[in-house]
């Protein structure tokens, strides 16, 4: 097939980076230097043009993970091209409908990118390279059984050659093969290589084209505010105060809770907005408070009903008959995503179409939001990917491209582009849950573990989100990583008496996906409180684990605990905390060297992790991926919290939500431990570990059990 | 209407002399490598060079820049050739969504032109922007990669 690359379609981006046709790109240009020549579609994943440049089509969303570059090493490997020829680019969520969904699922989020899509992303590199050596065999008149593939070039046993290129043309005629061989994973020489990334130049030039970066002739910037407390009502605003202001277009209301200023440019809009009169109709929501928050949480603790997610034996017979009983009550709060850039979409409504430009995690979600928001078919709406300046899985969410779409509407024909304030965006997030947790565990005269109970109560992501997928109200994705078996997120100890349960407590506050999120509570729980289990038996937190964990479990932590020198002697002061756990598919453990000083500052000097995700792609960008997702988990942990006053979000900006920065990054240190025959996540599994085993060095360098967080309200002195 | 100079050029900048010069930089005058990320000078996204100085630019209004020379993320190249910071971001493959790298690279610059050998200590003080993708060690590595370079 031969696919029509010119910009003519659709081609205006002021900036330069462009948006054209069925594909939004950021930084290559596939067309730019082949407008004239016929560039070749192989099949959904695979485009080659004349002079052997290799277009890898990327379905799933780049926001710093670094999947777009994963998923191209894996459809590369099986196309056998040059990878020094190899570009990229995003075809749009509207082009993927009106093709029959050729290039599947866009949700990027749950670590998925790849563990999902590596199946058929490398069948399609499979497919396209049987056929360029098809069409060679079949111009030289030879078998194909003669013919390989290697370096974009197909080679015959004589030694006669042609490039990809050369081929592409009569390659693109013919019938893809129904069936191919994937390669071994030990056959590897494109994926499973610390391969540099695909899109690092413009990220280094300010050439890269993020959301909040559109621009396209005769647009126009609004800056919003939606009801300061969550779930109130606008009443009304005073326009008539502002609309003489510099620069200011028009003021409109959006969906009944928010207000936003058109103007020309994002300053004057912001300036404008902040001078607006405006009264919220908040009703009984503005009288809610952080207090009634923690005491509803707190009451689930010991509720009688609770969705059960984990039972074996009888825990609590088992407990009440223990030698030694041990009790703990922690408590996670809500966390704000807080993403570099702040929520923005461009929206351009005609009564005709509505076009959307976002860094969204989800393109087809997007597409979905405008349709609804335009009231337009599907069919006549748009949504080109940009740049996502991160998502952590708040732009798995929708809310931002709906207030861009409802405020364009108000203005057809004028691309607007809706910048939310980090303000905006810091009380206006859907929050990571806040959830406690009772536990209760039982020991025997040796220090085994006879029966544990885990209470979670507190939010549900699917009950606020997706009621849908409630199991008769039970939400099972609260028991992320605690989970009786599975692949997915399993609970890594054999104890004969278990039982995992929740009570749903849901205060107003939206929650919603976050890097690593329900694992990251489970974790905390569950991994402090094996340690606090661990002291109790008179037993090395190691030793204890491994007696329960299961193989590839204790593999990792083993792994770790032996890469760090656990047990070794430190520097005087630093102490090891450990942790693992399964999460996204994938098991991982963390040692953690910290200290405290006499005044109570806690350093944390260093963390060694292990990883086992089945399979590594990239085992440069997984190192990376580790020692950010430490960043973000100590981040929440030291300092995260949001807060509730009068309905209202407490917290607006790094000032009062502050996070990890240089100073205080410790050394990490990632060991690859891939164990083969399964493919589990990267981007968030190893967030989880690294706040237990952080806590637990705490607790070894002060004697001090932090059960609540963020870490910066606990008295660390020495005596206090 | 204000004259500034921006990347060793003169342009006049149609904006109200109390804009911040990150929101003139990247609206007035299209230069959307410099990015919001807080507005309050706390996070360090909209770094730009000041008359050699690493500067917030979102705290500093449009009157105060004028007739200072103003250098972006945009005018550290020249003539195509990358600066030494970006040559070692490049080599130690630094960004992740990249979104805090240009305020990243700008601060490091500043940082070795006024420390050419900078300890980890220098680093930590001088480099406090906020990477939410948590490249802190990585760009580290690369600032003293391009000390030694």
């Amino acid at each position: 097939m031969t696919i029509q690359t010119s910009l003519g379609r659709r081609g205006f981006l002021a900036s330069g980076a462009a948006v054209a046709g069925g594909f939004s790109l950021g930084f290559s240009f596939p067309w730019a230097s082949a407008q004239a020549a016929e560039v070749q579609e192989l099949n959904a994943w695979v485009v080659i043009h004349p002079d052997d440049k290799v277009v890898i089509r990327i379905a799933r969303s780049e926001m710093g993970q670094g999947t777009l570059t994963g998923l191209a090493q894996l459809v590369a490997e099986e196309l056998e091209c040059d990878w020094s020829k190899v570009t990229t680019e995003f075809p749009t969520p509207g082009e993927n409908l009106r093709r029959g969904r050729i290039w599947k699922n866009y949700s990027t989020g749950g670590s998925r990118g790849i563990r999902e899509s590596n199946q058929y992303v490398r069948e399609g590199g499979a497919i396209a390279r049987e056929m360029l050596i098809a069409a060679a065999a079949a111009e030289w008149k030879v078998p194909a059984a003669e013919c390989t593939a290697a370096n974009s070039k197909v080679t015959h046993s004589s030694g006669k050659s042609a490039t990809y290129g050369q081929l592409a043309a009569a390659a693109a005629k013919l019938e893809p093969p129904k069936e191919v061989k994937l390669k071994d994973p030990k056959d590897w020489k494109i994926a499973g290589k610390p391969l540099k990334r695909l899109d690092t130049l413009p990220k280094l030039t300010g050439e890269m084209i993020y959301g909040i970066d559109v621009r396209l002739p005769g647009m126009l910037t609004a800056s919003v505010r939606a009801c300061p407390v969550h779930g109130g009502k606008l009443k009304t605003f005073d326009a008539a105060k502002v609309e003489k202001m510099p620069g200011v277009k028009k003021v409109v209301a959006i969906d009944g809770n928010a207000v936003a200023v058109i103007a020309d440019t994002y300053w004057n809009a912001k300036q404008a907005l902040d001078k607006l009169p405006v009264e919220w109709d908040v009703g009984k929501l503005g009288e809610v408070q952080q207090e009634q928050i923690a005491a509803m949480l707190k009451e689930g603790l010991t509720a009688t009903e609770a969705f059960v997610g984990n039972k074996a034996g009888d825990a609590k017979a088992a407990i009440e008959g223990a030698a030694r009983k041990v009790e703990a009550v922690y408590a996670f709060p809500w966390q704000s995503h807080a993403n570099m850039e702040p929520m923005n979409a461009t929206a351009l409504y005609t009564p005709d179409k509505c076009e959307v430009w976002c860094g969204t995690q989800n393109g087809e979600a997007a597409l979905a939001a405008t349709s609804e928001a335009a009231e337009l078919p599907i069919s006549k709406c748009d949504v080109y990917k940009q740049m996502l300046g991160t998502g952590f899985g708040r732009r798995g969410r929708t809310d931002y491209v709906r207030q861009a779409v409802l405020v364009a509407k108000q203005m057809p024909g004028t691309p607007i582009k809706l910048i939310w304030s980090r303000e905006e965006d810091m009380t206006h997030d859907t929050y990571h849950p806040t959830t406690m947790c009772r536990l209760v565990g039982g020991l025997d005269a040796q220090g085994n573990v006879v029966g544990m109970h885990m209470r979670i109560s507190g939010q549900s992501i699917a009950a606020a989100l997706a009621p849908q997928t409630l199991q008769n109200g039970k939400d099972p994705g609260v028991f992320s990583a605690l989970n009786a078996g599975g692949q997915e997120s399993a609970f890594a100890y054999n104890m004969p008496n278990l039982l995992i349960d929740h009570a749903l407590r849901q205060p107003h506050l939206t929650p919603g996906a976050w890097r690593g999120v329900n694992s990251n509570q489970n974790a905390f729980y569950s991994e402090c409180f094996i340690d606090e289990l661990a002291e109790a038996a008179g037993q090395d937190p190691l030793a204890f684990r491994l007696k329960m964990l299961k193989p590839k479990n204790a593999a990792a932590l083993k792994a770790a605990a032996d890469k760090a020198g656990y047990g070794q002697p430190l520097p005087a002061g630093h102490f090891h905390g450990i942790s693992q756990i399964m999460a996204y598919g994938s098991y991982v453990a963390a040692v953690a060297e910290v200290s405290v000083s006499n005044d109570g500052v806690l350093k944390v000097h260093k963390i060694t992790a292990a990883i086992d995700p089945g399979h590594i792609v990239n085992p440069a960008q997984t190192e990376r991926q580790v020692a950010g997702s430490f960043v973000y988990g100590l981040s929440a942990a030291l300092y995260g919290e949001i807060t509730i006053k009068d309905g209202a979000v407490e917290q607006t900006n790094f000032d009062s939500y502050n996070v990890l920065r240089m100073d205080g990054m410790p050394k990490v240190e990632a060991v690859m431990a891939p164990s083969g025959g399964f493919w589990g996540g990267v981007g968030e599994p190893t967030i989880v570990v690294a706040v237990p085993a952080v806590l637990n060095g705490v607790y070894k360098a002060t004697g001090k059990r932090v059960r609540i967080l963020p870490l910066m309200h606990q008295e660390l002195r020495k005596g206090a | 209407m204000a004259a500034l100079d921006v990347n060793g050029k003169s342009v006049q900048a149609n904006a109200d002399p109390r804009t911040p010069l990150l929101w003139v930089l990247r609206d007035t005058l299209g230069l959307t490598g410099t990015k919001y990320g807080c507005g309050i000078s706390q996070c360090g996204a909209c770094t730009v060079h000041v008359d050699g100085v690493a500067t917030r630019s979102c705290q500093m209004p449009l009157s105060a820049a004028a007739g200072k020379k103003i250098t972006t993320i945009e005018g550290l190249a020249q003539n195509g050739k990358l600066n030494k910071i970006q040559e070692a971001w490049l080599a130690n493959d630094v960004p992740q969504c990249g979104y805090c790298q240009s305020g990243m690279i700008m601060a490091a610059t500043a940082l070795l032109a006024a420390k050419p050998q900078p300890t980890d200590a220098d680093i930590d003080a001088a480099m406090t922007n906020i990477c939410r993708c948590g490249t802190y060690q990585q760009v580290r590595e690369a600032i003293h990669a391009a000390a030694k370079a």
